[in-house]
């Protein structure tokens, strides 16, 4: 039952660096590419998609292994949720929870603030699905894949993504919280 | 069936890391802790030693740098605002997040709306 004790507690930043590392690897082996956020676009054609835009015409059964590995992930979450927490809210830095509350965020020990209303979710969530297919690929696929492929395109992709987070953490955030 | 397993595993690894947290994303953004970029940064660390050891090659990508940017500034504004890229939304669905159910549908509505407009967009 050690064991399960340290699964527990939040693991460490190189424990998990590496874990998320050794995913990418193991999906490389089989000749996969980690790339989350093709299962969108995968979505959107089985939804029909594809009678309005070309786009969303394609291949599915080349990526019903990732839509496995999506409802797996969905699994890991839950089992996690259920059997894998140790119950304590993390370790945020003062100085994050001091800069929120200038916003009006409280930190509730949640994974995410209760002051996020549906238009921000929503707008949000566009934002991730359009930014993510015009790049050609999210965290998984640039950030992790892309960068440990030594590939120039994903380096921009990158550095598009902190330019856009820094712009809306310090420029936007304060105009709309 | 592997592929559902390494997807478990790797929705566990997505919440231990703590990476799903919107406060650790903005942890991240406001430079206030090195968790984020210690877990970035050690993930391509070892990515890049792995692939080498396999001799893996992705598929080369276009070698053009505009959607790549301008797609990666609109992903960013996104990423910041929820606190989720794709992967974490559907962990925290899982975890029983239902809010993020919202985000899944604005992801979507993103996507398609990618699909429209692409051949008006710069690439």
């Amino acid at each position: 039952m050690q064991l399960l004790y340290y699964l527990q507690q939040p693991w460490p930043w190189y424990v998990s660096g590496l874990s998320i590392a050794g995913i990418m690897l193991i999906l490389a082996w089989q000749g996969k590419p980690f790339g989350f956020s093709s299962n969108l676009r995968t979505i959107c054609s089985i939804a029909g998609a594809g009678k309005v835009a070309s786009f969303f015409s394609f291949d599915r059964k080349s990526q019903y292994w990732n839509l496995l590995f999506l409802a797996g992930t969905i699994a890991g979450g839950f089992i996690s949720q259920q059997w894998l927490s140790s119950g304590k809210p993390l370790q945020l830095s003062a100085d994050t929870i001091h800069d929120l509350q200038q916003l009006h965020i409280t930190f509730n020990g949640q994974m995410l603030p209760a002051q996020l209303g549906w238009t921000v979710l929503l707008t949000g969530g566009f934002l991730v699905g359009l930014g993510s297919r015009y790049a050609g690929g999210c965290t998984s696929g640039h950030a992790i894949s892309g960068l440990s492929n030594l590939q120039w395109p994903s380096l921009i992709a990158v550095t598009g993504f902190f330019t856009g987070g820094l712009l809306m953490t310090h420029l936007i955030f304060p105009l709309i919280f | 069936m592997k592929y559902i397993f390494t997807g478990i595993l790797f929705g566990i690894i997505m919440s231990k890391s703590e990476a799903i947290s919107w406060y650790r994303i903005q942890e991240m953004f406001r430079f206030q802790s090195f968790h984020m970029y210690g877990i970035i940064g050690t993930a391509v660390i070892a990515g890049i030693l792995g692939l080498r050891l396999n001799k893996t090659k992705f598929p080369p990508k276009d070698r053009v740098w505009k959607r790549y940017l301008f797609g990666g500034i609109i992903f960013g504004t996104g990423w910041a605002l929820t606190g989720a890229c794709p992967g974490p939304i559907f962990v925290l669905i899982g975890q029983g997040y239902s809010v993020m159910l919202i985000v899944l549908a604005g992801a979507l509505l993103g996507t398609f709306s990618y699909g429209l407009l692409k051949d008006r967009l710069p690439h």
